[in-house]
C-alpha cells in the first residue's frame, strides 16, 4: 500500500494550527459580512456603479455583503478541509514513530 | 511572595565537618543546594591542595565515561535517561568504580584495535580479489588473437635475433579521484614507455580508521625493464596506491581467488561476530553510563569544594566558611546530621553563625513563576543586599507597558494560546529536553509571554483593535442621522453628500454624539478619516500618565530602602526634594490632563487650550497672552508657586545634603576613638553613648569605612542631582515610546489587513473563496512573523528599556553579587560544570 504520509510532524502541527485559525476566523468574518458590519465595508468590492444604479438603496451592497459572506464560509470550509487532512498527517506520523521503535 | 520583596537574609557561619564525615556532609549539602562556599586559602594553587589527587581521579573517570560515550554515540545507541537521581557513593566505593570504569574502557579498546586489524584485513583482501578479477579481464583481451597478430607483424623484422619480448607489470588500488594525475604522472615520468589499463570498482570500500566509504579503482601497469620498474613502483608509492602480488598465470590466478574468496568468507564471520560483540558491551553501559556520569560529577564537585575548606591544625577537622540564608537553617543543620550519621561518625559536625562587616550574597528566592521576572531584573544588576527588588511590581508592570505597546485583541488571544500551550504542557516540554536555543529561551519565559498575552488582550479590547478592525458590541455613541434635522442645528443636505468626499459630525449637534462607548474606544473611530489625530493625542497623554505614575512610583519606593538602610538624611535631602519635583511638575501635568478629559464637554471643547503651550507657559511664567484661554482661575499663581517649589528642591539635594554629611562627619571625628586590643570604642561625652565601633576580632578581612571626601562626595551628589532632574524631563519624554510603538503597530495590522487579506475579500465572482483560503495562510504566515514575533520582540525591548533605566534607576542600585548556593543539580541536569 502507497504511504499516504506526505509531510513531518512539525508541519502537520502547523498546518493544524493555521486550520483552527482560519476556521474561526474566515466562519467570523463571514457571520459579520453577512451581518452587515460597517466596520468591513472597505472590504466590500463596490463601485461607483453600484451605488448609482441602485433602484432600492442599499440592495446592491448588501448583495456584495452576502456574497462575500459566502466566500468566507466557503474558505473556513477549505480550512477544515486542510485541518482534517492535517490531522491524519500527524496520526500516520505517530503510526510510523510507534512502528519503527 | 512575601520573600519576594527584599533579597534573603543571609549569614556567614562556620562548618567544623569531622574529617572522616566531612565528605558525607558535603554532599548532603550539595543535595539541598542552600549553601555558598568561601575560599578560605585562595593563594594555595591548584596543584597544592588537599584533595588533589581525588579530584584528579575523577577527571580520569570522567575522561573514560567521555570516551564510552563517544562509543555509544557512534554506534547509534540511545542513552538511557530515567531522571533517577544516584546518591553520591562513598569514598571508598571510588576504587570498584575505578575498576569498573578501566575494565570497560579497556575492553572497548580493545575491540577497537581488533576491529580495525580485523577491517584492514578485510579490505586488502577484498582490494586483492577485485585486483584479481580485474586483471583476468585485462589478460583476456591481451590475448585477443587479433591483438597479438598485429603485434607480431610490427615487431618481426627487428626482433628476430632478440630475445622474446617480456614486459613486467605491477596491479594494485589507488581512490579513483588520483587516477587523472597518477595518468599524466606515469606518462611523464616513464615517457610513456609504461602502459596503463585501470577499471573502477563499482560498490564502496570502507576505510577501516576512518570508517568512510570511499571509491577506488583497480589499476594495473605494464612496463618493461627494472629501471621503469622501479619508477612506477616509486610513483605508485608517492599517490599512496597499495600494490599487490599478482601472479602471472591464469591459473595461479584462479587459485589465489578462490583461496581469497574464503578468507573474505571467514573474516567476515569473525567481524559480525566483533560488531555484535562491541553492540553488547556498549548497550549494557548505555543503561547505566549516566547514572556513572553522575556519581563521578558528584564525587568530584565534592572534591573540589573540601579544597575551599581550612585543616585544622590537628588534622581531625576541616573548616569550611559558608554564605547560607537565615531562614534554611535548620534544614541545613538537618543534612549535616544526616551526613554525620551517614559516614558512621560519632563526633557531630557544628554550624556557627559569625558576625561579619562583609556584604553578604544576594539571594532571591523564586520559584517557576517569578523566575522570569527575577532574570529580567538580574540581567540589568544584581540587587544590593537587602536593596528592594524591583521584581514583584515587574511582574504587572513589565506584561502592562508591553501590551500598551502591543494593543490588539486578536495578536493576544494568539499569544495567549501560544503561551498556554506551553504551561500547559510545561512538564511533558520538559521532559523532552529540547536543545534548541530559540525554543528553550521562549519555554523560560513561558509565564511572562502568558502574562503579556493576557494583558495585551486587555489593552486590545480598551483599543477596540482585533487584527486592526473594531469589534462594536454595544452600539456606537455617534450617529449621522441628527446632522441632516435643522431642528437640532443639523447643517447636512443630501445634495452635500453628492458634492463632498469626507464630511464631519459636529458633536455639539444634539444626538449626533449620544456618550461615550461603555469600554474603551468607540468602534466608528476605525472607518474615521481623522482616527489618527483622535488616537495620537489619546495615546500620548495615556503615555505621559503612565509614565510618570511608574516613575512616582520608583521613587517612592526609594523610601523604603531609605527606611530600611536607616538614612534619615536621603530620606529628608534625597527622597522628599525628589519626590516634590516631580510631583510638582509632571505630577501637576497628569493632574491638568484629567481636569481637561473632565471638565470639557462637547459644546465647549472648542475652547478648550492647549496643554502643550499650557505647561511650556508655565515654566516661562508668562500669562499676560490673551489669546492663550486658562484652564481654571488661579492658574498663574499655582503654577508659579508649583515651579518655584520645585526649583527650590534642586539646591535640597546639591548642596544642603553635602553640608549636612560633612557636619556630621566632623562631629563624628571629634568625638574621637580609642582603641582597646583590637576593639575600638568611641568615647562619647558620657559613659552611655560609648558605643563599641568596630569589632576587630570576629570579622577577619574587615573593611575599613570609606574615609569622608568632602569633593568627592559634593561631585557625587551634583551628578546624582543633575542626573535626576534632567531625567525627570527625559525619562517623561522616554515613556512617549508607548504611543509610538502602539501606533505602529496599529498601523502595521492595518497595512497587512489591507495589502493582503482584502486580495482575498474583494471579490466579486464566486470563485472568490479559493483566493481567499490562499491569502488566509500569507495573512496567517506574516501575522505571526512581523506582528507577533518582529513587533513583539521590539515591544518586550522597549519595555525591558523602560523598566531598566526609567523604573529602577529611581531606587535600584544593583550592585550586589549572586548567591551562588553549592549543588548538585545542574550534574543532574547533565550540563557539565565550569
Amino acid at each position: 500500500m502507497p504511504s499516504l504520509l506526505f509531510c513531518g510532524p512539525k508541519m502537520a502541527a502547523c498546518g493544524i494550527v493555521i486550520s483552527i485559525w482560519g476556521v474561526i476566523m474566515l466562519a467570523m468574518l463571514g457571520i459579520f459580512f453577512s451581518a452587515k458590519s460597517a466596520i468591513l465595508i472597505e472590504d466590500v468590492p463596490f463601485t461607483e456603479e453600484d451605488i448609482r444604479d441602485d433602484r432600492e438603496p442599499p440592495q446592491n451592497i448588501y448583495r456584495l455583503y452576502s456574497q462575500v459572506a459566502i466566500n468566507c464560509f466557503i474558505a473556513a470550509g477549505i480550512y477544515v478541509a486542510v485541518g482534517a487532512v492535517s490531522l491524519c498527517q500527524v496520526r500516520l506520523n505517530k503510526r510510523q514513530e510507534y512502528m519503527v521503535t | 511572595m512575601g520573600e519576594l520583596l527584599r533579597s534573603e537574609e543571609m549569614t556567614l557561619a562556620q562548618l567544623f565537618l569531622q574529617s572522616e564525615a566531612a565528605y558525607c556532609c558535603v554532599s548532603e549539602l550539595g543535595e539541598i543546594g542552600m549553601v555558598q562556599f568561601r575560599d578560605l586559602n585562595p593563594d594555595v594553587n591548584v596543584f597544592q591542595r588537599k584533595f588533589v589527587n581525588e579530584v584528579r581521579r575523577c577527571e580520569e573517570m570522567d575522561r573514560k565515561l567521555r570516551f564510552v560515550e563517544k562509543e555509544i554515540k557512534k554506534a547509534n545507541i540511545d542513552i538511557v535517561d530515567t531522571g533517577e537521581n544516584p546518591e553520591v557513593p562513598f569514598p571508598r566505593d571510588m576504587i570498584d568504580l575505578e575498576a569498573t570504569f578501566e575494565k570497560l574502557e579497556n575492553e572497548l579498546k580493545e575491540i577497537n584495535t581488533n576491529q580495525e586489524a580485523l577491517k584492514k584485513n578485510f579490505l586488502e583482501l577484498t582490494e586483492l580479489k577485485h585486483i584479481l578479477r580485474r586483471t583476468q579481464q585485462f589478460f583476456d583481451e591481451m590475448e585477443d588473437p587479433s591483438l597479438l597478430e598485429e603485434s607480431s607483424i610490427l615487431l618481426e623484422p627487428s626482433e628476430v635475433n632478440r630475445a622474446p619480448l617480456r614486459l613486467g607489470f605491477v596491479a594494485g588500488v589507488i581512490g579513483r579521484e588520483r587516477i587523472p594525475t597518477f595518468e599524466r604522472m606515469l606518462w611523464r615520468v616513464c615517457r610513456g614507455n609504461v602502459f596503463l589499463r585501470q577499471a573502477e570498482i563499482e560498490d564502496p570500500l570502507e576505510d577501516p580508521t576512518t570508517s568512510d566509504q570511499v571509491h577506488k579503482s583497480v589499476f594495473i601497469i605494464f612496463f618493461q625493464g627494472d629501471q621503469l620498474k622501479n619508477r612506477v613502483k616509486k610513483i605508485c608509492e608517492g599517490f599512496r596506491a597499495t600494490l599487490y602480488p599478482c601472479p602471472e598465470t591464469p591459473q595461479e590466478r584462479k587459485e589465489m581467488l578462490a583461496g581469497v574468496n574464503a578468507r573474505i568468507d571467514d573474516l567476515q564471520m569473525v567481524l559480525n561476530q566483533t560488531e555484535d560483540h562491541r553492540q553488547r558491551v556498549l548497550q549494557a553501559a548505555a543503561k547505566t553510563v549516566r547514572v556513572w556520569f553522575i556519581k563521578v560529577r558528584k564525587m568530584k564537585a565534592i572534591y573540589h569544594t573540601l579544597n575551599l575548606c581550612n585543616i585544622d591544625v590537628t588534622q581531625k577537622c576541616l573548616i569550611a566558611e559558608v554564605w547560607c540564608p537565615v531562614c534554611d537553617l535548620d534544614s541545613i543543620q538537618f543534612a549535616l546530621r544526616r551526613g554525620t550519621e551517614k559516614s558512621g561518625s560519632t563526633v557531630p559536625s557544628i554550624l556557627n553563625r559569625m558576625q561579619t562587616k562583609q556584604t553578604p550574597p544576594t539571594y532571591n528566592k523564586t520559584n517557576k513563576f517569578t523566575s522570569g521576572f527575577q532574570n529580567i531584573v538580574d540581567a540589568y544588576g544584581i540587587g544590593s543586599y537587602r536593596e528592594i527588588n524591583p521584581a514583584p511590581y515587574t511582574i504587572i508592570t513589565f506584561p502592562f507597558l508591553f501590551a500598551v505597546m502591543f494593543g490588539d485583541l486578536g495578536h493576544g488571544i494568539l499569544m495567549t494560546c501560544a503561551a498556554l500551550y506551553l504551561v500547559l504542557r510545561e512538564t511533558r516540554l520538559i521532559a523532552q529536553k529540547n536543545d534548541n536555543e530559540m525554543f528553550s529561551m521562549v519555554f523560560a519565559g513561558r509565564y511572562i509571554i502568558l502574562l503579556m498575552g493576557i494583558f495585551s488582550i486587555y489593552t486590545g479590547i480598551i483599543y477596540n483593535d482585533c487584527f486592526s478592525k473594531s469589534i462594536n458590541v454595544f452600539g456606537s455613541g455617534w450617529s449621522v442621522r441628527p446632522m441632516f434635522d435643522p431642528k437640532v442645528g443639523g447643517n447636512w443636505t443630501f445634495d452635500m453628500l453628492n458634492g463632498s468626499r469626507i464630511l464631519q459630525l459636529d458633536p455639539a449637534v444634539d444626538g449626533v454624539f449620544k456618550g461615550p462607548y461603555p469600554i474603551g474606544i468607540d468602534p466608528i473611530w476605525n472607518i474615521a478619516s481623522n482616527k489618527l489625530t483622535f488616537l495620537n493625542s489619546f495615546k500620548m497623554k495615556m503615555s505621559v500618565i503612565l509614565g510618570v505614575i511608574h516613575m512616582l512610583f520608583g521613587v517612592t519606593l526609594s523610601l523604603f530602602n531609605h527606611l530600611y538602610f536607616q538614612k534619615p538624611i536621603n530620606i529628608y535631602l534625597g527622597f522628599i526634594p525628589e519626590i516634590v519635583f516631580m510631583a510638582c511638575l509632571f505630577g501637576y501635568l497628569v493632574i491638568i490632563i484629567f481636569y481637561k478629559w473632565v471638565s470639557y464637554n462637547a459644546r465647549t471643547s472648542r475652547e478648550a487650550p492647549s496643554l502643550l503651550i499650557a505647561f511650556i507657559n508655565m515654566f516661562l511664567f508668562q500669562y499676560r497672552d490673551p489669546t492663550v484661554k486658562r484652564l481654571y482661575t488661579g492658574q498663574p499663581v499655582l503654577q508659579s508657586f508649583l515651579v518655584i517649589i520645585a526649583l527650590a528642591c534642586v539646591p535640597c539635594m546639591l548642596i544642603v545634603k553635602t553640608l549636612v554629611l560633612r557636619r556630621q562627619h566632623m562631629w563624628r571625628k571629634h568625638l574621637g576613638t580609642q582603641n582597646f586590643g583590637g576593639v575600638r570604642v568611641g568615647n562619647g561625652p558620657t559613659e552611655d553613648e560609648a558605643e563599641i565601633i568596630q569589632h576587630d576580632q570576629l570579622a577577619q578581612q574587615s573593611e575599613d569605612e570609606p574615609e569622608f571626601n568632602f569633593a568627592d562626595e559634593a561631585v557625587h551628589q551634583a551628578i546624582h542631582t543633575i542626573e535626576y532632574c534632567l531625567g525627570c524631563i527625559s525619562n517623561t519624554a522616554s515613556y512617549l515610546r508607548l504611543w509610538a510603538l502602539s501606533l505602529a503597530h496599529a498601523q502595521l495590522s492595518e497595512v497587512l489587513w489591507s495589502m493582503v487579506m482584502r486580495i482575498g475579500l474583494a471579490r466579486r465572482s464566486l470563485g472568490g473563496f479559493f483566493l481567499l483560503s490562499i491569502t488566509f495562510f500569507f495573512f496567517s504566515i506574516l501575522t505571526v512573523a512581523i506582528l507577533l514575533i518582529m513587533e513583539g520582540l521590539s515591544a518586550f525591548l522597549h519595555a525591558l528599556r523602560l523598566h531598566w533605566v526609567e523604573f529602577q534607576n529611581k531606587f535600584y542600585s544593583g550592585q550586589g553579587f549572586k548567591f551562588l548556593p553549592f549543588t548538585f543539580e545542574s550534574i543532574l541536569e547533565g550540563r557539565s560544570e565550569e
